[in-house]
């Protein structure tokens, strides 16, 4: 009755702590992503006079197979909660072990993509569109990593706690994270990929 | 640092002395240390001010050269938004909070030492650039002639705290300084966004039972605004910060006009973080005069919905005028009209909350102790600060005031005469809840006057100096331009504010080692915070409180008469005893978080991962990112394998 969470008998919204500072650090995390493609689109109406253009480059085929790749791991992010709660725990990180995987080949065909834009010459410094597009799409990357490394710290986790509940809310706010990037991507890659 | 499997990892315990400060997550310590930290940067801040207006007392010094004159100016605003105030609202917030909602700590303690760490180890990462920070030179001008005694603040960066772009870009500020300055603001940004998350949900989740929102101290609301302000604006500054390292370190093109990049972008990006940062830094201030003058009026305070509601406004609408501060940058003339409607709009929820405070003294029985002095002086130094403000509104007006002393004039009596004052209240309010003895009054009544007369000698010239034409920034004025009298008054009056933080620092050391002591509520508070013996025991509360009403502590020892009068009940004495003695009762059952050394550890990783970033290439930065990389690392995994309680 008297430690601080273990049981709280006074006031509160109804959302446990670890979700609800989660969700207060995804309100941040969507401003920030609202302010990177903003910058985006404020350089975009110059592109279309640039030695390379966006039409010119992009591989629209392939960043899509990528973008259903990440899609998938949501499904499978979400899958591992639902092994957690019929608590299945080998399962469980099995799922998650493959999110991880499935982020580590998006990552891996950005670089990919990457070195294959490096090479047709768009590089930070040759030209707008090439700063804003690497500034916007690096950032998203690197949420993804981190991501990636949260996923992979909690699945060791589950092999030292294995079931304990607040060990379930750190599940359920790294999926709130982890679907956060992806609808985040879905947004990028409308934006900055298919509209032309 | 202990990394070995849960089982067999040794924790900190029964740690005394430096051990003690690293290793707490006791969030009273921790708001401590902010107040000590911010109000150490609050003196370098003052003195590099002091530098700047020594300098500028006579025409034609050469007291500093150009570039100390540049770098100075720069950290000086640096040091005071980011280092001093926001810290020491930190600091309150850390304190007050918990004990004002009835909690045993924040939600996350671990997270809030970790927002101290990595706010500390910023600073020292910005100020690590005196010692390997390089600059150039200012172009054209007159050369540097000046004594080489201040000579190390040439190696800061020097474009001003808001960093407009392309002057901070690496045409014209080449060197590391301000690539150093830069990272160092991203990480400090790191810090208030931990810490204002963990404040949010400390508030929302952790309050004790029958405190619902609308009974909540305001202050405790005012720096719930302040948080969510923070939440949503921190994305901007940090993002347009990375612009600029991509630009300086990257290669990139953002501000580089030939590129097709457009230096109007950074001021947008800049002031959409600026803007709401004044309110970040100024409605805890509200909070802390919401708090003060009550108690000391004797008086519940006036209008309490339209004090929350008009701080909602406040935050909501100070996203809405940034554009303000750019109306001689190429702005539209519909956007300046808009921008200028909405920054008079601000003026009337600010203007709310000024006639509250002033309605809770009407009538009140008011104690005219230093607090009050300085709350009341607040209120006076606010307005006058307030009303230079509106005239920002008025566009055309704006494009003979812009980069002049007038607007020095106008920001400094809001956040020295409004925002210290205010924050020196709540030091005299709340020092017998921290040390359980109060600030000497006499030696405290010397402190007011003496900065109450530094501050308007100060700045009120500033003004007149503004409008007639002197421009800010600037290292050199000729003579015979008629603005000598007015620049002499000014530094006499810097030197008269010097004066009095001496003042104040020996009330604070006598009072610390001699102060009248105090057991038990010496203001007669109103709020929870009072109801604990003093200093609190580390658990707060022994019992959780109940509370049933605003100002829950005041009516459990006063009930309100037919004459709407409080008078104290019968038995407030047995009452007071109550909750005097509860400290001495068994507390073995009160289960807090444990020690942690990780969170100081994670903060030590960043100025080596920054210095590794900005100086790569070359051994020595493999060593930097080496032990960086190392420090984070095995941080991260000792903290995720270490459970909060034991």
């Amino acid at each position: 009755m008297n430690s601080l969470t273990h049981v709280h008998n006074g006031e509160d919204v109804g959302v446990p702590n670890q979700k609800l500072a989660m969700w207060l650090f995804l309100s941040s995390e969507v401003v920030f992503f609202a302010v990177l493609i903003s910058i985006y689109l404020f350089y975009k109406s110059a592109f279309h006079s640039l030695q390379i253009t966006p039409s010119d480059i992009f591989d629209i085929p392939f960043t899509s197979v990528s973008s259903f790749i990440l899609l998938m791991s949501s499904l499978t992010m979400v899958l591992s909660q639902n092994h957690y709660e019929r608590e299945d725990i080998s399962k469980t990180r099995i799922w998650i072990y493959t999110t991880g995987f499935l982020g580590l080949l998006f990552i891996s065909g950005q670089i990919y993509e990457y070195t294959i834009f490096i090479n047709e010459g768009l590089t930070i410094s040759s030209s707008i569109f090439g700063t804003a597009f690497y500034f916007v799409t690096g950032f998203h990357g690197l949420h993804v990593f981190i991501g990636i490394m949260l996923l992979f710290v909690t699945g060791m986790q589950i092999h030292i706690e294995d079931t304990n509940s607040k060990f379930g809310l750190s599940l359920d706010s790294l999926a709130l994270y982890w679907h956060c990037v992806d609808i985040v991507w879905i947004v990028i890659f409308t934006i900055i990929y298919l509209i032309p | 640092m202990k990394n070995q499997n849960t089982n067999i990892y040794k924790r900190p315990k029964n740690v005394s002395g430096i051990l003690d400060l690293i290793t707490t997550v006791d969030h009273k310590k921790i708001g401590v240390m902010y107040l000590y930290t911010g109000f150490t940067f609050f003196l370098v801040g003052g003195l590099e001010a002091l530098l700047i207006r020594i300098h500028l007392m006579q025409a034609e010094s050469t007291f500093l050269s150009a570039a100390e004159y540049n770098s100075l100016f720069t950290v000086h605003g640096f040091t005071m938004v980011f280092l001093f105030f926001m810290a020491v609202n930190s600091g309150f917030g850390n304190y007050i909070i918990p004990l004002m909602i009835g909690a045993r700590d924040v939600a996350f303690p671990r997270m809030n030492a970790l927002g101290y760490w990595i706010y500390f180890f910023g600073a020292i990462f910005i100020h690590s650039t005196l010692f390997v920070g390089t600059t150039a030179p200012p172009i054209g001008g007159h050369s540097s002639q000046g004594s080489s005694l201040f000579s190390i603040f040439s190696n800061a960066l020097a474009g001003g705290w808001f960093l407009y772009q392309p002057n901070a870009g690496t045409q014209f500020s080449p060197g590391t300084a301000t690539d150093i300055g830069v990272l160092g603001v991203i990480f400090l940004g790191v810090a208030s966004l931990i810490s204002a998350i963990n404040l949010t949900v400390t508030t929302l989740n952790l309050r004790t039972k029958g405190l619902k929102l609308m009974k909540l101290p305001v202050y405790v609301w005012m720096t719930q605004v302040t948080s969510f302000l923070l939440i949503f604006s921190l994305p901007f500054i940090t993002i347009a910060l990375f612009t600029v390292l991509f630009d300086r370190q990257l290669g990139g093109n953002f501000y580089i006009a030939s590129m097709g990049g457009d230096p109007i972008l950074w001021q947008h990006l800049f002031w959409l973080f600026g803007h709401p940062e004044v309110y970040i830094l100024i409605l805890p201030v509200f909070g802390i005069m919401s708090e003060i003058i009550p108690v000391f009026s004797r008086k519940p305070v006036f209008g309490y919905a339209t004090l929350v509601f008009a701080g909602f406004a406040i935050g909501f609408i100070g996203f809405g005028v940034w554009a303000h501060h750019m109306f001689s940058s190429s702005i539209p003339p519909l956007a300046q009209a808009g921008f200028g409607a909405a920054t008079m709009i601000i003026a009337i929820p600010t203007g709310i909350k000024i006639f509250n405070w002033i309605a809770t003294m009407w009538f009140g029985k008011r104690n005219l102790n230093v607090s009050m002095l300085f709350s009341i002086s607040f209120i006076i130094n606010f307005v006058i600060g307030g009303v230079s403000g509106v005239t920002h509104a008025v566009v055309p007006s704006v494009w003979q005031q812009t980069d002049t002393y007038y607007i020095i004039g106008h920001f400094h009596y809001i956040l020295v005469g409004g925002g210290v004052f205010a924050i020196f209240a709540g030091i005299y309010y709340w020092f017998p809840l921290v040390f359980g003895k109060f600030l000497n009054e006499k030696i405290g009544k010397i402190h007011f006057w003496l900065i109450f007369l530094g501050v308007h000698v100060t700045f009120l010239p500033q003004h007149w100096l503004g409008l007639q034409g002197m421009v800010r920034r600037t290292w050199w004025y000729d003579k015979g331009m008629n603005i000598e009298y007015w620049n002499f008054v000014s530094s006499i009056g810097a030197i008269i504010i010097l004066l009095s933080l001496i003042v104040f620092i020996f009330n604070w050391i006598f009072s610390v080692r001699k102060g009248e002591e105090v057991i038990f509520d010496p203001w007669d508070g109103r709020t929870l915070e009072w109801s604990v013996p003093l200093p609190p025991p580390e658990y707060n509360f022994y019992n959780l409180p109940k509370v049933s009403q605003r100002d829950d502590f005041w009516y459990k020892k006063y009930k309100i008469d037919e004459n709407n009068r409080s008078v104290p009940r019968t038995n407030i004495k047995e009452i007071k005893n109550k909750y005097m003695n509860s400290a001495s009762l068994d507390e073995s059952h009160i289960v807090l978080p444990s020690r942690s050394y990780y969170p100081f550890t994670v903060g030590l990783s960043l100025p080596f991962l920054g210095w590794a970033f900005i100086f790569r290439g070359g051994f020595s930065s493999m060593i930097l990112l080496l032990t960086g990389v190392l420090i984070l690392i095995s941080s991260i995994v000792g903290w995720s394998l270490e459970p909060e309680y034991e």
